[in-house]
């Protein structure tokens, strides 16, 4: 099972490739991916660099990388992903991760060679959905969203017509990715449209006399006391009124982690676990690379024997949103 | 331009429904897309009652469609898919790709429902060539963005394509595994009670400051106001856009329809309540100007 971790700036990059990354994920510096945000991601010369690195990978083990042009062409800029897809095609990336079916389509006609892995956004939760991709344009692997629990993902997994890449670790989308514009309601830029989910230009953190008030695009999304911890202001984890009662009516802050899934995602054939964070820093990108490279070998010698450890479950705790983790959707209950 | 009516977003016991339909069959609306798209539990109507209405419909001279689940997640749920797909009567509305997948293979042109990602004139290329024949705006993108799309079709030489718009109604924005409902209702989606029924048009969801942000509706979630842009009928007319799609959550929608009707024809923009219309300009969705 192949480790695919994130990497927004050549520091995390490292960071990931020294920690026991196989594969590692990056987006350029524009609205072609969606991680869109100031600072982060890699200009051409950023991503040459970074191939340089996972090539020379000082650890003797070939990375590979990945690199997500996966957010959907504007009819304003169409051309800068096709751009993008030539640029993946030119570096000779690993894999090119893309959601839209006109990038897709581009890809695979154009560059019949490169490697194409659905991305997330692309919202396939299906055995037919799947097959489309596949037929249409040849992908070799699809990332699930995370709204399938564990029975599915193995059903799915038994049918699928292509590798099938999982969530492993990280902040948790409460929706189906690419099938999510509460925050385009809000703040007009949405994941599918700019690469952006509650974008930190349409935030504002106040301190007032009720305690911390945190809002996106002037609307109240939570109130946090005194010895509380404010969080980012995502739309899916305020706090709000429903039926006259204050509370996480979507969800509460918390991040996903399925460590304690290695086995059935081993036994069931996933080819590739992802950890999610490309805005993250280096020392969080290093930290959660380094303890699932720890666990997935510790199943690898062991798989009759595995159990996870207490330190990998609180090291991952300490990373969490809201310090707190869950398996989400793959656990029936949590749905 | 034509009105249409999206599927019923809601749920509502069987009788409601088949009163409400009736009532459309003698309404002004052009076209009626039918079928259970939020979640696979509500089962108040099966296909076969579904197919019961909209041959009522047709017989009233409507034009019908048969709209397919969005978020699909068990086998169950895609046989379903499949099963609508292959109805061999009526026009499909591909809510997932996975109908997409369906009526290309069989070779049945079709017809994509606003959760379809069609962001641009060379992704609705790709499906045009698989059979695509109208497609519904996502409800974020503007009128700029439309007009955009509208023309680069043209210069691709793609003329047969038809436009509709999403513009009234709740905008459906999520979907999501978890249950919402359930989760207001305290109890898990398993064993959800099919609560959704006690809510007619949904759960409002306000901030602590009281502003109405979303409304829950299941697993899906809508916009906090109503949508409406009925009034920009002519600009849309103008574009190049074939039909206007209105989607209700109570029978007022009727009362809408025929407002609207009178409208066009008197050639005024219309007198309405307003409700949000920020996607259309281009800006955030909640905005009404």
């Amino acid at each position: 099972m192949e480790l695919v971790c994130p990497a927004g700036n050549l520091p995390s990059l490292k960071a990931a490739v020294d920690n026991g990354a196989d594969a590692v994920y990056i987006g350029f510096r524009d609205e072609t991916n969606a991680r869109h945000f100031a600072g982060l991601n890699f200009s051409d010369q950023r991503a040459i660099k970074a191939l340089d690195y996972v090539n020379k990978n000082p650890r003797g083990k070939k990375v590979r990388l990945f690199v997500a042009v996966n957010t959907y062409a504007q009819a304003t800029n169409w051309n800068r992903w096709k751009k993008a897809v030539d640029m993946c095609a030119d570096f000779g990336v690993d894999a090119l991760i893309a959601a839209d079916i006109s990038v897709l389509d581009y890809a695979s006609k154009r560059h019949p060679d490169l490697n194409l892995h659905l991305s997330v956004q692309a919202s396939a939760t299906n055995q037919a959905s799947l097959s489309f991709y596949h037929d249409h344009f040849g992908i070799k692997r699809a990332v699930l969203p995370r709204v399938l629990s564990l029975k599915q993902v193995e059903r799915l997994a038994q049918k699928s017509p292509v590798e099938l890449e999982v969530f492993a670790f990280g902040s948790l989308c409460i929706m189906a990715e690419g099938r999510c514009i509460l925050s385009s309601y809000v703040t007009g830029e949405s994941p599918n449209t700019a690469g952006a989910c509650s974008p930190a230009s349409a935030v504002r953190w106040q301190t007032t006399a009720n305690g911390m008030e945190t809002r996106l695009g002037g609307l109240l999304i939570d109130r946090f006391d005194n010895n509380e911890q404010a969080g980012y202001p995502t739309l899916c984890k305020g706090r709000f009124e429903v039926n006259g009662k204050v509370s996480h009516a979507i969800e509460e802050p918390t991040s996903l982690n399925t460590l304690d899934l290695i086995p059935e995602l081993y036994q069931a054939g996933i080819s590739a676990v992802k950890i999610e964070g490309r805005q993250r820093s280096p020392a969080y990108v290093a930290e959660v690379v380094r303890i699932w490279r720890e666990a997935i070998d510790h199943y690898q010698t062991n798989p009759t024997s595995f159990s996870t450890h207490e330190r990998w479950m609180s090291g991952l705790a300490k990373l969490s949103e809201g310090s707190q983790t869950t398996l989400g959707a793959y656990n029936r209950p949590w749905q | 331009m034509q009105i249409t009516l999206g599927p019923l977003l809601f749920f509502w016991p069987k009788k409601e429904v088949v009163t409400f339909y009736e009532k459309v069959a003698e309404s002004s609306i052009d076209r009626v897309y039918l079928g259970e798209v939020v979640c696979s539990k509500r089962r108040e109507l099966k296909l076969d009652d579904w197919l019961n209405i909209a041959k009522m419909l047709q017989a009233k001279g409507k034009e019908v469609v048969l709209s397919t689940l969005t978020l699909i997640e068990a086998e169950s749920e895609l046989s379903q898919v499949s099963k609508v797909c292959e109805n061999g009567e009526f026009a499909v509305e591909a809510n997932d790709m996975a109908a997409v997948h369906y009526l290309t293979k069989a070779g049945i042109p079709f017809i994509t429902g606003p959760s379809v990602n069609l962001y641009s004139a060379e992704a609705l290329q790709v499906l045009h060539r698989t059979g695509l024949k109208r497609w519904v705006l996502p409800v974020e993108l503007s009128f700029d963005h439309l007009k955009l799309i509208m023309s680069r079709l043209k210069e691709l030489g793609i003329n047969d394509l038809e436009t509709e718009v999403f513009s009234y109604g709740y905008l459906p924005l999520a979907y999501s595994a978890r249950c919402f409902t359930a989760r207001t209702h305290e109890l898990s989606k398993d064993s959800c009670e099919f609560s959704c029924i006690k809510s007619s048009a949904g759960i409002p969801l306000a901030t602590q400051e009281g502003d109405a942000l979303f409304t829950i509706n299941g697993i899906q979630t809508l916009s906090g106001s109503c949508h409406n842009i009925l009034d920009q009928w002519q600009v849309m007319q103008d574009a190049g856009v074939k039909a206007m799609r209105l989607s209700g959550h109570s029978e007022d929608i009727l009362k809408t329809a025929e407002e609207f009707v009178l409208a066009m024809g008197s050639g005024s923009s219309g007198k309405y309540v307003m409700g949000c219309n920020g996607y259309w300009l281009g800006e955030a969705g909640i905005n009404q100007r």
